[in-house]
C-alpha cells in the first residue's frame, strides 16, 4: 500500500521501544518484585466487624521480623492509624473496606492499592528507613476523604516502648534479641 | 532527510476525483449539528468553570464557602467538572461533528435524519434528567460513580439516556455509510467519513460495559429494587468503557488533524493508507485494555493485568503512527509555503490562523501526554502515580488539551461554517488557544510533580491535613495554572458569543469545510482498509480472548453484597 521508507522504519523503531518497555517491567514484575496486587480473598463487608481478623484490625507478628498488618478502611478513617514497626521488617499489609471504595497509598513506597468492599487488596514490603510514612485514603469516598489517612512509624530495631500509643496505634515493640513481642492495640 | 525527498507519489491509474463542486451542509443540516454544539459549547464553559476554583483551592483559596447557595463543596464542583467536561461537551461535540463529516465527507444527506434527530432528543433528555440530581448534589460521586456510591437513579438512568441517543446517532450513521456505499460500488470511503464511523462503532461495543454494570446493578440498585453491588465487578465495566472512551475523544481530533488540518496549513494528507490503518487498530485495540485502569485492584489476577499492560502498548502503536503522518503532512505543507531546514519548517505553517494554531499547541502538549500515558500503562509503574495529582495533570494533557484545544480550534472555522457568520475576533481566538497552551503546561506540570511526591487526586489539598511544606510550591503552581486558564475560557466564550450574535456574512465569506486530499489517491488503498466485517471481527475475538475469561469470571463468582454507606457520604 505504498508506505514512505522513512515511515517504515518508524515503525520498525516505535514497536521495538515499545516490545523493549514491555520486557523491562515483565522483568521488574515477575521477577525482581516490583509486583501490583493480584486476586487475595473475598469477604462480606456487611459482616466485617464479626469476621476475624478484620473484627481485630491491626498488627501480627507470625515470625521474628515478619508481620501482618489488617487495615480497614471506612468513611473516614483508617483502623488502626498507626502501624508501628522496627526498621528491616517484612510486613504483609492486607486491606478492606467496610463501606465505600478507598485507596491505600504508603507515602514514599511502592505500596499503592485500591480498596474495594468485599474485597482484601494484599501486598508484601519491607521497611528498609526509620521514618514516618502516611498512608493516605487516594480514592474520593465523601465529605471526610481530605482528612483521611494515618502513618506507618518505622522505628530503629530495639528499644521501643509501646508507652504513647494511644487507642487505634497498633505497636510491636521488640527487644534487642527479638525474642519477646507485644502487640498492644 | 524530508518527506520531500521522496520520489513524487505514482500517478494513479483509477478515476479521476469528482471536479463536480462539493455538497456543503444545507440549512437544516446546519442547524441540527450546531444544536449539538450548542450543548456541548455550553457544557464546556460551566464545567471548565469549576477547574480553576479546585486549583485554587489547592493552594487555600477556597471559594465554596462564596458559592455555597449553588455548588455546595468542591466535590460537588467535581462532579460537574467531570460530568460536563468529559462527558457532556466531549459526547455532543463529536456526534455533532461526526454528523458534518458524514454528511460533508460522503457528500451525501443522512439517509434517515429522523433516527439521528431521535438521538440527538434522547441525549438532550438524558443530560436534563441527570442534570437535576446534580445540580441538586444527590449525585456528588464523580463522573466514574464507583459503587457503591450511591446516587440519585435519575443520575443513572439520565447517563445511559446519554448513551443511548449516541447509539441511535450512531445507527444513522451506519445507515447512511451504507447507502452511500450501494450508490459507489467500488470507490473508497472518503477517510473523515469513514473515520467519524469506525470511532461510532468502537463507542457502541465500548459502552457495552457500562450498559451492563448500570442496567444490571446500578440502577436496580439506587431504586431500592437490590440491597447491594459488586464493586470490583462494577470497576472492570467501567473501565470496559472507560479507556475506549478516551479514545472515542481522540478519534475526532485525529479525523482533523488527518484529514482537515493539512489542507487549513495549504498541504495534503501524508498517507491515506496509514491513517485508515491506524482508525482501524483503534477499533481492534481500544477496548480490552480496560484492566491498566485496575492495575492496583483487588480481585484481577497478575496475569491479566499484565496481558491488558502488553495490550495498551500495542494501542500505543497506532498513535505513534498518527505523529509520524501527522507531522509528515504538515512538513509537506510548510515546504509548499516556502519553509525550509530540519525543523525551521515549523515556522512557515500558518500560525496566524488560530484553528491551525489551536491544533497545534494541541498536538504538542498531547506528545507529553502520549509519554505520561506510556507512563500510565507501564504496569507496576502503575504504584507510583495511581490516583494521585499525576493522573489528572496527565488527562488535561490529553483530554483537556489535545482533545479540547483541537475541538476549540475546530469550532473556529466549523461555528462560523455553520451559522454563515465570521469569526469575531481572530487574534482573541489565537491569543486564547495560546494562554490554554501555557496554563495547562504550568497546570499539568505541577500536578504531575504533585502526584510524583505521593499528593492524592480528587482531594481538595488546601483542606487536607497532611500536605506537607515540600508540596507547596506546586500546589501554589497549580492555582497559578488555573488563573491563566480560567482567562483562557472566558476568551473562549467570549469569540463564541460574539461570532453567534454577529451578523450573517455573504456566503463567500463564509469558511467551507477544510478536506486535505491525501498524496496518493485513495483509490490504490487497498480494500481491506476500507471494509468493517474483518476488523469487527477481529475486535470481537480479541475482546473474547483478552477481557472473557476473566469478565465471565467475575460475572459467576458476582455477590451483590456492597450496600454502601448507612449515611450520605458527602
Ligand atoms: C480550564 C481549565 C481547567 C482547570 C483549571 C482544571 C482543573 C482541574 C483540577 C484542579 C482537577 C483535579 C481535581 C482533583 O483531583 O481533586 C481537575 C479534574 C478533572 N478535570 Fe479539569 N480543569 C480544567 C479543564 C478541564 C477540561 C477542559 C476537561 C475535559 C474536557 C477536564 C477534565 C477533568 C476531569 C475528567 C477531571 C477528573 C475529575 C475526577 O477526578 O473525578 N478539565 N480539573
Ligand atoms: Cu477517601
Ligand atoms: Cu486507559
Amino acid at each position: 500500500m505504498g508506505i514512505d521508507p522513512y515511515e517504515k522504519n518508524w515503525m520498525r523503531v516505535s514497536i521495538l521501544l515499545l516490545a523493549v518497555f514491555f520486557v523491562i517491567v515483565t522483568i521488574g514484575g515477575f521477577a525482581m518484585g516490583f509486583q501490583v496486587s493480584g486476586v487475595s480473598d473475598e469477604v462480606d463487608p456487611r459482616t466485617l466487624a464479626q469476621t476475624e481478623p478484620w473484627a481485630n484490625p491491626g498488627l501480627r507478628e507470625v515470625a521474628p521480623g515478619e508481620y501482618e498488618a489488617y487495615v480497614v478502611a471506612q468513611a473516614w478513617t483508617f483502623n488502626p492509624r498507626v502501624l508501628e514497626v522496627p526498621v528491616g521488617s517484612k510486613v504483609t499489609i492486607y486491606v478492606t473496606s467496610s463501606d465505600l471504595q478507598h485507596g491505600f497509598k504508603v507515602t514514599d513506597t511502592n505500596i499503592n492499592m485500591q480498596i474495594v468492599p468485599g474485597q482484601v487488596s494484599k501486598l508484601v514490603y519491607t521497611f528498609d528507613t526509620v521514618g514516618e510514612f502516611p498512608y493516605l485514603c487516594t480514592e474520593y469516598c465523601g465529605t471526610g476523604h481530605a482528612t483521611m489517612y494515618g502513618t506507618v512509624k518505622v522505628v530503629a530495631g530495639s528499644g521501643t516502648s509501646g508507652s504513647d500509643a494511644n487507642a487505634s496505634t497498633s505497636t510491636i515493640a521488640s527487644s534487642s534479641g527479638g525474642a519477646t513481642t507485644e502487640v498492644t492495640r | 532527510m524530508t518527506v520531500l525527498d521522496q520520489p513524487d507519489p505514482q500517478a494513479p491509474a483509477v478515476p479521476t476525483r469528482q471536479a463536480a463542486p462539493a455538497r456543503e451542509l444545507t440549512e437544516q443540516e446546519r442547524r441540527f449539528v450546531g444544536w449539538h454544539l450548542i450543548v456541548a459549547i455550553a457544557a464546556l464553559l460551566v464545567g471548565s468553570l469549576m477547574g480553576p476554583l479546585q486549583a485554587f483551592e489547592y493552594s487555600g483559596v477556597n471559594v465554596y464557602p462564596w458559592i455555597e447557595p449553588i455548588i455546595h463543596s468542591y466535590y460537588q464542583g467535581l462532579t460537574i467538572h467531570g460530568v460536563l467536561n468529559a462527558l457532556v461537551w466531549t459526547t455532543f461535540f463529536i456526534v455533532g461533528f461526526t454528523n458534518l463529516t458524514t454528511i460533508r465527507g460522503l457528500q451525501r444527506p443522512l439517509s434517515h435524519p429522523w433516527i439521528n434527530k431521535a438521538g440527538f432528543w434522547i441525549m438532550v433528555v438524558g443530560l436534563l434528567t441527570a442534570a437535576v440530581p446534580l445540580l441538586g448534589n444527590q449525585a456528588t460521586v464523580l463522573y466514574t460513580f464507583y459503587a457503591p456510591l450511591k446516587a440519585s437513579w435519575a443520575f443513572y438512568l439520565g447517563l445511559t439516556l446519554v448513551v443511548v441517543g449516541s447509539w441511535v446517532e450512531g445507527l444513522g450513521f451506519y445507515l447512511t455509510l451504507w447507502a452511500w456505499r450501494k450508490e459507489h460500488r467500488g470507490v473508497r470511503s472518503p477517510f473523515i467519513a469513514l473515520g467519524g464511523i469506525i470511532n461510532a462503532a468502537m463507542w457502541q461495543i465500548a459502552t457495552l460495559g457500562l450498559a451492563a454494570s448500570i442496567l444490571t446493578m446500578l440502577l436496580p440498585w439506587s431504586l431500592g429494587l437490590i440491597d447491594g453491588v459488586d464493586p470490583e465487578l462494577s470497576r472492570t465495566y467501567f473501565w470496559f468503557t472507560g479507556h475506549p472512551l478516551v479514545y472515542f475523544w481522540l478519534l475526532p481530533a485525529y479525523i482533523s488533524w488527518y484529514g482537515m488540518l493539512p489542507h487549513q496549513a495549504g498541504g495534503k494528507l501524508f498517507s491515506d493508507s496509514l491513517a485508515r490503518l491506524s482508525f482501524w487498530m483503534f477499533l481492534l485495540v481500544s477496548v480490552p485494555v480496560g484492566f491498566h485502569h485496575q492495575f492496583v485492584d483487588p480481585g484481577v489476577p497478575q496475569t491479566w493485568k499484565w496481558i491488558h499492560a502488553g495490550l495498551t502498548y500495542s494501542v500505543f502503536f497506532p498513535s505513534t503512527l498518527t505523529a509520524f503522518t501527522v507531522i509528515a503532512s504538515l512538513e509537506y505543507a510548510a515546504r509548499k509555503r516556502g519553509g525550509t531546514g530540519l525543523i525551521g519548517w515549523v515556522r512557515q505553517l500558518p500560525w496566524t490562523d488560530p484553528s491551525v494554531a489551536a491544533q497545534l499547541l494541541a498536538a504538542i502538549l498531547f506528545m507529553f501526554g502520549g509519554i505520561g500515558g506510556l507512563t500510565n500503562a507501564s504496569y507496576n509503574l502503575n504504584l507510583v502515580i495511581h490516583n494521585t495529582a499525576w493522573v489528572p495533570g496527565h488527562f488535561h494533557l490529553t483530554v483537556a488539551s489535545a482533545v479540547t484545544l483541537s475541538f476549540i480550534g475546530i469550532t473556529y472555522w466549523m461555528v462560523p461554517y455553520l451559522m454563515n457568520k465570521k469569526l469575531w475576533g481572530p487574534r482573541v481566538a489565537l491569543v486564547q488557544a495560546w494562554v490554554w497552551f501555557v496554563g495547562m503546561i504550568i497546570f499539568s506540570n505541577a500536578m504531575h510533580v504533585l502526584g510524583l511526591l505521593g499528593a492524592p487526586r480528587r482531594t481538595p489539598l488546601g483542606e487536607a491535613t497532611y500536605v506537607p511544606e515540600a508540596w507547596n510550591g506546586n500546589l501554589l503552581r497549580v492555582s497559578i495554572g488555573g488563573a491563566i486558564l480560567l482567562v483562557a475560557v472566558i476568551l473562549y466564550g467570549l469569540v463564541m458569543i460574539r461570532t453567534a450574535f454577529g451578523p450573517k456574512v455573504a456566503p463567500e465569506e463564509v469558511p467551507a469545510v477544510p478536506i486535505a486530499e491525501s498524496i496518493r489517491h485513495p483509490q490504490l488503498t487497498p480494500v481491506w482498509l476500507d471494509r468493517f466485517k474483518p476488523w469487527l471481527l477481529g475486535a470481537a475475538v480479541l475482546l473474547l480472548i483478552a477481557y472473557g475469561p476473566q469478565l465471565v469470571d467475575q460475572i459467576l463468582n458476582m455477590h451483590l453484597n456492597a450496600p454502601g454507606a448507612s449515611f450520605r457520604p458527602w
